[in-house]
């Protein structure tokens, strides 16, 4: 018996589009300007920030103490928040796509709150509960003598509040497109839930989870509303880049936009470092 | 009934559905169940594999208890035993054919090593005629569908599953690809001796590889038997139209049956009949004669129908028959098989009414399932 019935004996390579023969059937010509309008919305006022920027000053301001606090912490922040993300919000999403039980549709709309919410509403939130007289802060004086506001931590929490509906939001969809068939497969092989998990649907939401890290990250580094709410702004433990940013513009534009520049810097790198196939959509 | 290697009885209710079935097999028994779409194939292979809990029922494998309801039995789909081969190969599309293989052994704790080697031979034994080592070296995006097909039938089969349970594997391959499919099932699975339960909409898949088929039916089974007995003497429209049979049911009379509003089908009983009692009447399509008028002389049989569809099959064609205007409901589905050149010369379209002539001969009556 042979097999050489239904095979292409070399294995296929993915195809690349040729876009060189192709024509364009579902672009109409006007949107073209719609789009050249968008594009320029987007791209005009960072071009604007290059051109206004003191290059002769750049090193120095990029230099300065309070600057080079803010990134460092942002950077730590962003990364611990993330990170939080990752192990909360993971799980999180496990159970919106996977679970069965009756309200789940209630819980996702909670966690979408934090989207459309404005984040100094989430900032005053953070504070009413975990505040000296909040809810849970006064338990923890009281009972630990910790109080979070004004501190690294009231930074990270108020991050990752603002952060986790994206990395739930990308992964719940990739656990969702990837569906429960190869899940169903692998406990028919005999694998228990904990060695589908890890051998079969985390390689398989890979790319989701991913582009939910970077956008994650990248909303943390972004976060201003919340943190200046929740954390204050105090040089070295809760002033991070963009609240350094805002404080600057009062007294030195041109620090302010090099700290701009800076950001706009990081966010290329981030965007760059996801982009190969996480934010391109679906091929 | 000790010994065997399945036995169930399961019963599961949903709004407008319910299974209620008794099932078993024997060790190395491959059993066929056949039944239309929504008759509740795919829900009892999921009861059996565990990923459904029935409302009650029992089910055991080998010797172990795996569900029992009344007892609050209830084992985890990995812990079952039972393997899965289902129309889409889903192989994990981020390993190898060699980890997609080697899972299942690895995932019942079976060394690194040994499981890679049990793997490899599988591969070689699906795919015979290709490099092994080669094969096994590559992603399911490298394979063709039949090759993904087999490497899936491989590792269903690595963890040496008490049950197999094959849900319409054929169905989704080529057509080029379905036959070598169908007769690699048959080596590794009906010689092998493994026990399987095989879900098919094909009475040759049946044939081939089953020993024993059931029918089901709205959740029920219907009809079960020795394959060949079920296929060749049909007692209901479904299995005949699997068979590709024609099928009358009616009540047995002196010269073969009689049909609810009358009409009386010459035919030939196999097994002594009692008159009154429900009976079916089976013909093959190829044993009926198209006429564009109504035949005169012998054949005893003559119904006029109304032409539904015409089904190129190969060298032949079939004529799909409905009911005339005034004409009783039975008729539907009724198949005749012309050749191409009868069919040209009919020259007819669906819609137009027609003769299905057939010899009292060639009708044989059986006694009726209900």
């Amino acid at each position: 018996m042979s097999v050489t019935d239904d095979a292409p004996q070399a294995p296929p390579t993915e195809r690349k589009r040729d876009r060189r023969h192709e024509r364009d059937v579902a672009l109409p010509r006007w949107m073209w300007v719609p789009a050249v309008v968008a594009f320029l919305v987007i791209a005009l006022p960072v071009a604007g920030l290059l051109i206004e920027a003191d290059w002769a000053r750049m090193p120095e301001l990029l230099t300065s103490e309070a600057a080079l606090a803010a990134l460092r912490l942002s950077l730590e922040t962003a990364a611990a928040s993330t990170v939080l993300c990752i192990l909360l919000g993971g799980p999180l999403a496990a159970v919106l796509a996977r679970g069965r039980m009756p309200g789940l549709r209630t819980l996702r709309s909670v966690v979408l709150l934090p989207l459309v919410l404005p984040p100094v509403v989430g900032g005053l939130a953070l504070l009413y509960l975990v505040g000296a007289r909040g809810l849970v802060g006064e338990a923890l004086r009281l009972g630990f003598g910790v109080t979070v506001p004004f501190t690294t931590v009231a930074v990270i929490l108020a991050q990752t509040f603002v952060a986790m509906p994206f990395l739930v939001v990308s992964l719940e969809g990739a656990l969702r497109t990837a569906g429960e068939r190869y899940e169903a497969v692998a406990a028919t092989l005999g694998a228990s839930p904990a060695l589908t998990f890890r051998r079969v649907t985390v390689p398989l939401v890979l790319p989701g989870l991913m582009s939910g890290t970077v956008l994650a990250f990248a909303r943390c580094l972004g976060e201003f509303g919340a943190t200046i709410t929740f954390a204050g702004n105090l040089q070295g433990t809760t002033q991070t880049l963009p609240l350094l940013v805002y404080l600057q513009r009062e007294t030195d534009d041109a620090g302010a936009i090099a700290l701009s520049l800076l950001l706009v810097v990081v966010a290329i790198l981030v965007i760059a470092f996801a982009r190969p196939r996480n934010t391109e959509g679906i091929r | 009934m000790t010994g065997a290697a399945l036995a169930a009885t399961v019963r599961l209710d949903r709004p407008g559905f319910s299974l209620d079935v008794a099932i078993d097999a024997a060790p190395g028994e491959v059993v066929a169940v056949l039944g239309p779409n929504g008759s509740g194939k795919s829900t009892l292979l999921g009861v059996l594999s565990g990923l459904l809990v029935p409302d009650s029922g029992h089910v055991r494998v080998g010797e172990e208890t795996v569900t029992d309801v009344d007892a609050g039995i209830s084992v985890p789909p990995h812990r079952r035993g039972v393997g899965l081969l289902a129309q889409q190969a889903l192989l994990f599309p981020h390993m190898t054919a060699l980890a997609n293989v080697a899972f299942g052994p690895r995932a019942a704790g079976i060394a690194k090593r040994d499981a890679e080697a049990r793997a490899l031979s599988l591969i070689a034994d699906v795919l015979p005629g290709l490099d092994a080592d080669e094969m096994a070296r590559r992603r399911p995006s490298q394979m063709s569908g039949g090759q993904q097909q087999r490497v899936a039938l491989a590792r269903a089969l690595a963890p040496r599953p008490g049950l197999l349970l094959l849900d319409e594997p054929l169905a989704a391959l080529d057509v080029d690809a379905t036959p070598a499919m169908r007769s690699l099932l048959r080596r590794v699975i009906r010689d092998a001796k493994q026990t399987a339960l095989l879900v098919t909409h094909s009475a040759l898949d049946a044939l081939v590889l089953a020993d024993r088929v059931v029918v089901l039916d709205a959740g029920r089974i219907v009809e079960q038997g020795a394959t060949r007995e079920v296929l060749t003497k049909p007692r209901t429209p479904f299995t005949a139209r699997i068979a590709g049979l024609d099928l009358v049911p009616g009540t047995a009379c002196t010269d073969g049956l009689r049909t609810h509003d009358g009409t009386l089908v010459s035919g030939l009983s196999a097994e002594p009949l009692v008159d009154g009692d429900a009976a079916v009447a089976v013909f093959a399509p190829s044993a009926v004669s198209v006429f564009r008028d109504r035949p005169a002389g012998s054949p005893r049989n003559a119904l006029r129908v109304r032409l539904a569809a015409i089904e190129p099959q190969g060298d032949t064609v079939r004529l799909r028959a409905s009911p005339p205007a005034d004409g009783p409901a039975w008729l539907d589905g009724l198949a005749a098989d012309v050749t191409l050149a009868a069919a040209a010369e009919l020259a007819v379209e669906p819609g137009a009414e027609l003769w299905f002539a057939v010899k009292a001969t060639e009708v044989a009556v059986h006694p009726a399932a209900s």
